[in-house]
Parts: C-alpha cells; structure tokens; sequence
C-alpha cells in the first residue's frame, strides 16, 4: 500500500516543483488568461491574444521537450528519460474534448487558470473551481460504477 | 494598401500582443524547468483528481500515478496561485474580480471537470505539453475542445448571456 512517491528521490524535487509553479502562475497573471473575460473575448473573435499566450507556451515547451527527448539524457532530479507526452487516443479523448469545450466556452475558465485566477485575487472564481472537484469526482464515481457491472465485481 | 495590415492588427488584437506573447513565454518557462528537472510534462488538470486522493475511497482516485503525484501536484498548485499573486501585487491589479456570472462559472467548472479528466488533459496538459510534444492526441484534443468553446461561447453570446 505504500506507493513510491515522486518526490522521495531528491530533495531538490518540491522546490523546483513550486518554482516552475511560480513562474507558471506568473505568466498567467501577466497575459490576463485567468480573467475569464479575456479567455470569453478570445472565443467570441473580439481579442485573439489568446493565440499568442498558448502558441508562445507552446513554442517554448515545444522546443524544450523536442531537444531534451533528442538528447537521450534523463533529468537530474528523478532520474526518469527526457520523453514526449503521448496519451492513447479513444473515444473518451473526443468525448472529454468536447465536454471540456462546452464548459471552457460557458465559462471562460479552465484549470491553471483557475487556480492563477484565484492567486490573483478573484474570488468568485471558487465557484468554478468547486465544481471542477465536483465534475472530477463524478467522472471517476460514474466510471467506477460502470466498470463495476460491466465485470460484476469491483474494479481495481 | 499599406494602411490595411495595421488596422487588421488592431481589430483583431486591440490590446496589443505583447503582454499576451510574454505570459505565454512565462507559463512556458515554468512548465520548461519543471520538465528538465524531472522529465515530467506538468498538467494543471491530473491535481483534481490526485487530491480527491487524500479524501475519497473509490479505486479510481487511489491509483499509484494519483498516490504518487499528489504532493508536488499541491506543491505545483501552490506556485500558481502564489505566482499568480506575486505578479497581480507587482503590477497593482490585486483583486481584480470577475463579473461572469456565478452559475456559468459553476457549471462551467463541473463540465471542465468531467471533460479534462476524461479526456486524459486540459489547456496545459494537451494545449502546452501535448501539442509541444507533436502528439496527434493532443492535437485532436485541442482542436475539438477549441471548435467546441467558440461555438458554446458566441452561442452564449448570442442568447444574450451577459456577463
């Protein structure tokens, strides 16, 4: 029962963890996206900005993961190998884009910058973040219940 | 003719793009060290689930990715929020708050929760890690979640929905 954590290999780990934070956060703050008017006033064609926000983060993380991955070295502190992110794609990647989408547009918020947003002092925001909680525990307690009568025991 | 590139520029982008350029730079940055040291490519979205691991029961939570990750995915959390401070402090615009209505924001907030975490990322995990790492995925993802928001938001817009 008692799994390896990610963190108990450097002690390096969790403060550079919250310094990526930092700088993360920042860069929410600055380019306004955890205002959700700004991110509404992308989707609706007035203020395209938004391109410029994740084309640049993009860019930035593009080029990192493609020359780290290229290097064939692993990261000082885990040990893990330089690797690109690739998720299998199924129907519940479509099916989550979708619903993603539709809330995104409804509200204008998404998960970083939401929390950027409350940083910022948005309190209202607490709103969207209490329901993302909610959304995630439903997903996983609707998936659960219908992998439990699909195989008729419990999944694990 | 000459004149016409400028006034396109303005339209579309009537607050200039520097600050937008720059703070995406940043939140590259950000996820650039984290992933040169220690070779993960951070989301913002896999925290929802990794701290329902600390409260609830149910196997879906309490796997070994969530179990193992949700310490620094708090820690990470709480850089955003204190980077996101830091910086609205610096510039003066501390407390800045949102008039989009609260029922937008909550159920926004449900459906963004069920949707990223069933589609496997959200705006950072596919929209920075995942488009930066040329997955097809991701790309997919994102193209379906950005269709999508337009429609739902000039729909909203539309129907009058203000803030």
């Amino acid at each position: 029962m008692s799994a390896q954590k990610d963190h108990e290999q450097h002690p390096l780990f969790l403060p550079l963890i919250f310094v990526g934070g930092l700088i993360f956060g920042a860069g929410l703050a600055m380019s306004q996206m955890a205002r959700p008017e700004v991110v509404l006033a992308f989707l609706q064609f007035s203020d395209l900005g938004l391109l410029f926000v994740m084309g640049g983060a993009a860019a930035v993380v593009g080029t990192t993961i493609f020359v780290a991955s290229q290097s064939g070295r692993s990261a000082p502190l885990t040990g893990k190998r330089y690797a690109r992110r690739l998720k299998s794609m199924d129907r519940n990647v479509m099916y989550g884009g979708t619903i993603f989408g539709v809330g995104w547009g409804l509200s204008g918020i998404c998960p970083g910058a939401a929390y950027a947003s409350l940083g910022i002092g948005n309190a209202a925001i607490l709103y969207g973040i209490v329901g993302m909680f909610i959304g995630a525990y439903l997903q996983g307690y609707l998936r659960e219940a219908k992998a439990e009568s699909m195989s008729g025991q419990p999944a694990d | 003719m000459t004149a016409t590139v400028p006034l396109l520029v303005e339209t579309l982008f009537p607050n200039g793009i520097s600050h937008y350029l720059l703070g995406g730079i940043l939140i590259g940055l950000g996820t650039a060290v984290i992933y040169l040291g220690t070779a993960i490519p951070a989301g913002a979205s896999t925290f929802l689930e990794s701290t329902l691991s600390y409260v609830s029961k149910l196997s879906r939570f309490q796997q070994p990715k969530f179990i193992a990750s949700r310490d620094w995915r708090v820690v990470f959390t709480l850089g955003i929020v204190a980077g996101a401070a830091g910086y609205s402090l610096i510039a003066g615009d501390f407390g800045w708050t949102t008039e989009v209505q609260p029922w937008r924001l909550f159920l926004g907030g449900i459906l963004i929760g069920v949707g990223t975490r069933l589609g496997k990322g959200c705006t950072s995990g596919h929209g920075v890690c995942g488009v930066g790492s040329g997955s097809s995925t991701s790309i997919a993802n994102v193209a379906v979640f950005m269709i999508v928001a337009v429609g739902v938001a000039q729909l909203v817009m539309a129907l009058g929905v203000s803030p």
